[in-house]
């Protein structure tokens, strides 16, 4: 977090410095996080959920779990169905595997008593960053056990589980001495109770995996046992990888949800018409009854005027997914010459995607490719600079490729919001106009979106009637015709069809088409003409209300009913938040309360009561069915309603946990020529490598490389290695030396650093290599790129790729040319 | 006006080098070379010409206070942001000849770049190795100009605003002496027993107005222990000097006069 949120981790200083607060860091290497840290365990790469496991087995062995939030809160108390098998049973799998399809049946791992879905296995492919809560399996009628002593209750399932999840595993797999392991774990499972809270922050680290969801899952199970959701100081805290990334999901730029996570539809019966579509994804009980509503009020946002009850809200205009088109998916369609065209924006894939060598050649078998950016990077000069062109493997004249380079305004040269790590909207001001002809995303979007509406005009077919159908007029100012981005924003806001009055949040948004709405997680940031919320800087309390605004309702703190007991007050007087004021009959405290504000705490939903009315007055989790923390996912999850620990898929050791399934079952390698995988183990590739990024560059370095006052701090490509390993491969300090997986080779500098730990591994000593992906073929300063190692494979329920925990050799001298082995110079800067 | 000072606490620097970025934007300072040193992450490795704070990383064999490291051996990463120390008595500004390097009214040491004739006497004065010439371009000296331009319309210099775990803090130096002692105090409390204040008194530079809470010995961070103003030589070096004239004025003579 120092390393690459240092703005963000002045708060774990304060924290530390002021408040005494214990900063565990754990991390294949000592980075300048651990530096800050008062606990640095070293891990191995890829065995995170067993340091998790044995984590959540620690909390329950030594009854540091949050009984009464636990009991009230979560559906540890809730009765599982009888055709449940744990992985315990079934050595590694859990029941519901079809071996053919190579997919859970998840119809096993709902509640006793709850209804398979009615579309078949719902929890197929399209995960995506949506799908929690959406199911119309009635899941809010269950039977529970408040001892959670019942053998099939979600607790004593989760303890079954985790039970050979033991410190002595933890030693001998995660390479963690079982001392500083049992440290951590109580120290961490002591902020738990009413008067303490403790919260996990991580960021990339923890998704690039293809376990990643289920690493966040484990998270999300200990913090739910400790009682730390929904409570100051508290929660599972993503720490995005640039600014506005949460922005990036919440309007997003992803293939298969649409603006405020909902589902995009896919092909399918589900899809045929939108009361089919929202029965799916809207579920009966819960907030996401709304479903609907935020569904058509986003079509009429789309398409105005010309989405009628008549015609589904145009809901057949909306594209529909029919296959993975995710960054791997489509970029796999690219190297197999399926794909004409490519815009990218703000993006560098020929460095920062995975086996980027590969995603290269993809570049060359398009027919166009536009890349707008505020300089030339490695993807707009791939077909003259790229090391495939300049070792001679393919000739520029062949590559047919038409590239546009276009200029783009840089943030300070165009107004908007940023969408931070916190949910926070805020408001920049443009600073200074771009330069020539740099133009900001908004106005190429909306010209090109012009454009091309202009040129379907006269066109009926059917084809084009959903961009005919589009509204797109929004108002422009300046010589340049440059979109007003408050009108967009009040778009995003949502407002009454009728009169164009803004709404002030999504609770005043309907089915019936009166309301349009472009995201409805962002309603109520632009209650008003005039009040654009995320331009507020003033702020008012220590939660910083008054200061931008965060979705949903400017709530600081999700989920903050669980601040306060089942009845309605406080858990303690040092970490209460909001609670239930009896005089005035409604909820209050220091935050908005992220609950229906005048249900009272001892609330009983009626017999057939919807939504949100479905759900008692002690159930804090307003977005899930039954209003419950899922310490078991009975639905959503592809991979398994409890995280289990698998092996990357190319590691060093074989999985001990269980040693007939040695990698996510459900996962995907792409494997293929030119994305080939190591054994596991390998001898040629005996070393886990593992990538990052550095404080001083910002991801694959368009934005770093290319000033010189970053440049300077990191120029050149290097690999972190151990003095061990230094020793062993008689590598001297500052050598190059070059690296190799299975889908290439590059050459780095040796740091030789104790910051890089040999770690015990199942009694035998292992190394770790670290290398930041920085670098690139041009800019300031250019180096070898790093995700050329890296293969295309896929997470199964977001579809992330694996670059953490894979194999590599190591050998010195560089990786092209003649191999000699010359060390840099060490010299000084004084002589220039 | 009050005497400004720096107080840098290594005990809280994330080595995130935003001082370093901040002071070149602010003060249009070019690029230090692009040398890869293999030294740690520091890159800079000094301060000079055209670097005027340095993060400083330190590896060392020894243990970060009461920090739980999961090492073979003992480890700890202390980073440093170093700057001009602003002497009481500067060396520079008594060696320049052309009035270039003068005291501000904040107490700082700034160099005028359209005075210097960059004749250098200032680097050899310089007993922490701060200010030095920009050779490859016209050889004039530069160094940290205490943001003097900042400083004058109320705001903090570059590098104390942009830090973002207040490790650099700005102030009234008496204040952030003793600012600095509390800290060091708390630290050995907390279990750092090797926390120390570099805040070197009692010699001849009179004073720094650029002190640091560090761990360990200054050695390690490149601070001398008991730096010294060459100019506080002048009066033995003249004394000698009159001294040994004088004797060999009283041999020449004595020679003379011995003469059959």
């Amino acid at each position: 977090m120092a390393e690459n949120h240092p703005v963000a981790f002045q708060w774990v200083i304060e924290a530390r410095e002021k408040h005494g607060a214990q900063v565990i860091h754990i991390d294949p290497r000592f980075s300048r996080t651990s530096a800050m840290a008062n606990i640095w365990l070293p891990l191995r790469s890829g065995s995170d959920i067993l340091l998790l496991g044995a984590l959540i087995r620690y909390a329950i062995e030594n009854e540091y779990f949050f009984r009464e939030y636990l009991v009230h809160y979560t559906n540890a108390p809730v009765i599982i169905s009888e055709k449940y098998r744990d992985t315990e049973d079934l050595k590694g799998l859990f029941s519901g595997w079809n071996p053919d399809e190579k997919k859970y049946d998840p119809a096993s791992w709902l509640y006793e008593g709850a209804e398979p879905e009615r579309w078949g296995t719902a929890a197929s492919s399209h995960g995506g960053h949506g799908g929690e809560g959406h199911s119309p399996a009635d899941l809010n009628h269950y039977e529970k056990d408040e001892t959670l002593q019942h053998p099939r209750c979600v607790f004593q399932l989760l303890k079954r589980h985790f039970s050979r999840y033991t410190p002595e595993m933890v030693e001998r797999y995660c390479g963690i001495d079982k001392e500083a392991f049992l440290r951590a774990a109580k120290t961490f499972c002591s902020a738990s109770g009413p008067e303490k809270t403790g919260t996990i922050c991580y960021a990339v680290g923890w998704t690039q995996h293809s376990t990643g969801v289920q690493i966040i899952r484990t998270a999300a199970i200990l913090q739910l046992l400790l009682g730390n959701m929904g409570r100051p100081g508290g929660g599972v805290l993503a720490l995005r990888g640039h600014a506005s990334i949460q922005g990036s999901t919440d309007v997003p730029t992803l293939y298969d949800i649409l603006p405020g996570y909902l589902s995009m539809p896919h092909f399918g019966e589900e899809s045929l018409s939108l009361n089919t579509f929202t029965q799916k994804y809207g579920s009966k009980t819960g907030w996401w009854h709304n479903f609907d509503k935020y569904m058509v009020s986003l079509l009429k946002a789309y398409y105005g005027e010309a989405a009628t009850q008549e015609n589904e809200f145009g809901f057949h205009w909306l594209p529909r997914v029919t296959g993975d088109h995710s960054h791997q998916g489509y970029w796999l369609d690219m190297v197999d010459g399926k794909m004409d065209g490519l815009f990218v924006m703000g993006q560098n894939p020929a460095v920062a995607g995975p086996n980027s060598g590969m995603e290269r050649r993809g570049l060359q078998k398009l027919k166009w490719l536009v890349v707008r950016e505020m300089v030339e990077t490695e993807t707009a000069s791939f077909w003259y600079e790229s090391p495939e062109v300049k070792r001679g493997e393919v000739k520029t004249e062949e590559i047919g490729t038409e590239v546009f380079l276009l200029p783009a305004a840089g943030h300070a040269e165009k107004a908007g919001t940023f969408t931070n790590t916190q949910r926070l909207l805020q408001w920049r001001e443009k600073a200074v106009e771009p330069p020539d002809d740099a133009r900001s995303e908004n106005w190429f979007m909306f010209h090109l979106g012009r454009l091309l509406k202009e040129k379907v005009k006269n066109d009926t077919s059917s084809k084009n009637a959903g961009l005919r159908a589009l509204t797109w007029d929004y108002p422009t100012e300046g010589s340049e015709a440059e979109p007003i981005p408050e009108e967009i924003l009040k778009e995003i806001n949502g407002f009454k069809t009728d009169t164009k009055e803004l709404v002030s949040g999504f609770t005043e948004l309907k089915a019936d088409g009166s309301t349009a709405c472009g995201c409805w997680i962002y309603s109520g940031v632009f209650p008003k003409e005039g009040q654009n919320r995320a331009n507020e800087r003033e702020s008012k309390d220590f939660y910083g209300h008054g200061w931008g605004w965060a979705w949903p309702s400017d709530r600081r703190v999700i989920y903050n009913r669980a601040s306060a007991k089942p009845d309605g007050t406080p858990w303690s007087e040092r970490k209460k938040l909001v609670w239930w004021d009896a005089e005035q009959k409604k909820w209050t405290g220091n935050d908005v309360p992220d609950f229906v504000a005048t249900k009272p705490p001892d609330y009983k939903p009626p017999e057939g009561a919807v939504g949100d009315d479905a759900l008692a007055g002690d159930k804090p989790f307003i977005l899930h069915p039954d209003g419950l923390g899922w310490i078991w996912a009975p639905t959503g999850v592809v991979d398994g309603p409890l995280p289990a620990h698998y092996e990357p898929l190319e590691s060093p050791v074989r999985n001990a946990m269980y040693p007939a399934v040695q990698n996510n079952p459900v996962s995907e390698t792409k494997r293929r020529r030119g994305n080939d995988y190591a054994d596991s183990p390998d001898a040629k590739y005996p070393y886990i490598l593992t990538t990052y990024r550095l404080t001083e560059h910002h991801t694959a370095g368009g934005m770093s490389r290319t000033l010189s006052h970053l440049a300077e701090l990191q120029p050149e490509m290097f690999a972190e290695i151990s003095t061990q390993l230094a020793q062993e491969l008689s590598i001297v300090p500052g050598e190059w030396i070059t690296v190799t997986t299975a889908r290439g080779a590059i050459e780095a500098h040796a740091l030789v650093t104790p910051r890089m730990q040999t770690l015990m591994i199942d009694g035998k000593p292992m190394q770790q290599v670290g290398l930041p992906f920085h670098w690139g073929y041009s800019g300031l300063v250019k180096g070898d790129i790093g995700n050329d190692l890296v293969a295309i494979s896929e997470e199964p329920n977001v579809r992330i790729m694996e670059t953490k925990g894979i194999l590599c050799g190591v050998r010195r001298g560089r990786a092209h040319g003649n191999g000699h082995t010359a060390a840099v110079p060490l010299e000084s800067k004084g002589a220039n | 006006m009050p005497t400004t000072a720096f107080l840098t606490d290594a005990t809280i620097c994330i080595g995130c080098k935003a001082c370093e970025v901040a002071c070149k934007e602010w003060n249009e300072v070019p690029e230090d070379g692009y040398v890869w040193s293999g030294l740690s992450y520091d890159n800079t490795q000094s301060l000079g010409a055209s670097t005027w704070r340095h993060v400083l990383f330190l590896e060392q064999p020894l243990a970060a206070g009461p920090q739980v490291a999961d090492t073979s051996d003992p480890f700890r990463w202390v980073f440093l942001s170093d700057v001009c120390k602003h002497c009481a008595n500067a060396g520079c500004l008594e060696a320049c000849p052309t009035g270039s390097i003068v005291r501000t009214e904040f107490g700082g040491v700034f160099v005028q770049k359209d005075i210097c004739n960059g004749c250098g006497y200032c680097v050899v004065s310089c007993p922490f190795g701060v200010i030095d010439k920009r050779y490859h371009d016209d050889g004039r000296a530069f160094k940290c100009t205490f943001c003097y331009d900042r400083q004058k319309v109320g705001l903090m210099p570059a590098c104390a605003t942009a830090c973002p775990t207040q490790s650099i803090q700005f102030g009234e130096v008496g204040e952030l002496k003793q600012r600095g002692k509390n800290r060091v105090a708390e630290l050995k409390a907390r279990g750092y027993g090797d926390a120390r204040l570099y805040d070197p008194t009692e010699t001849s530079v009179g004073g720094i107005h650029a002190i640091s809470v560090i761990l360990g010995e200054p050695e390690a961070y490149n601070l001398p222990p008991m730096p010294e103003v060459p100019t506080s030589y002048l009066k033995s070096a003249w004394t000698s000097a009159f001294v040994s004239a004088a004797i060999l004025m009283a041999v020449v003579l004595a020679a003379f006069a011995m003469r059959p």
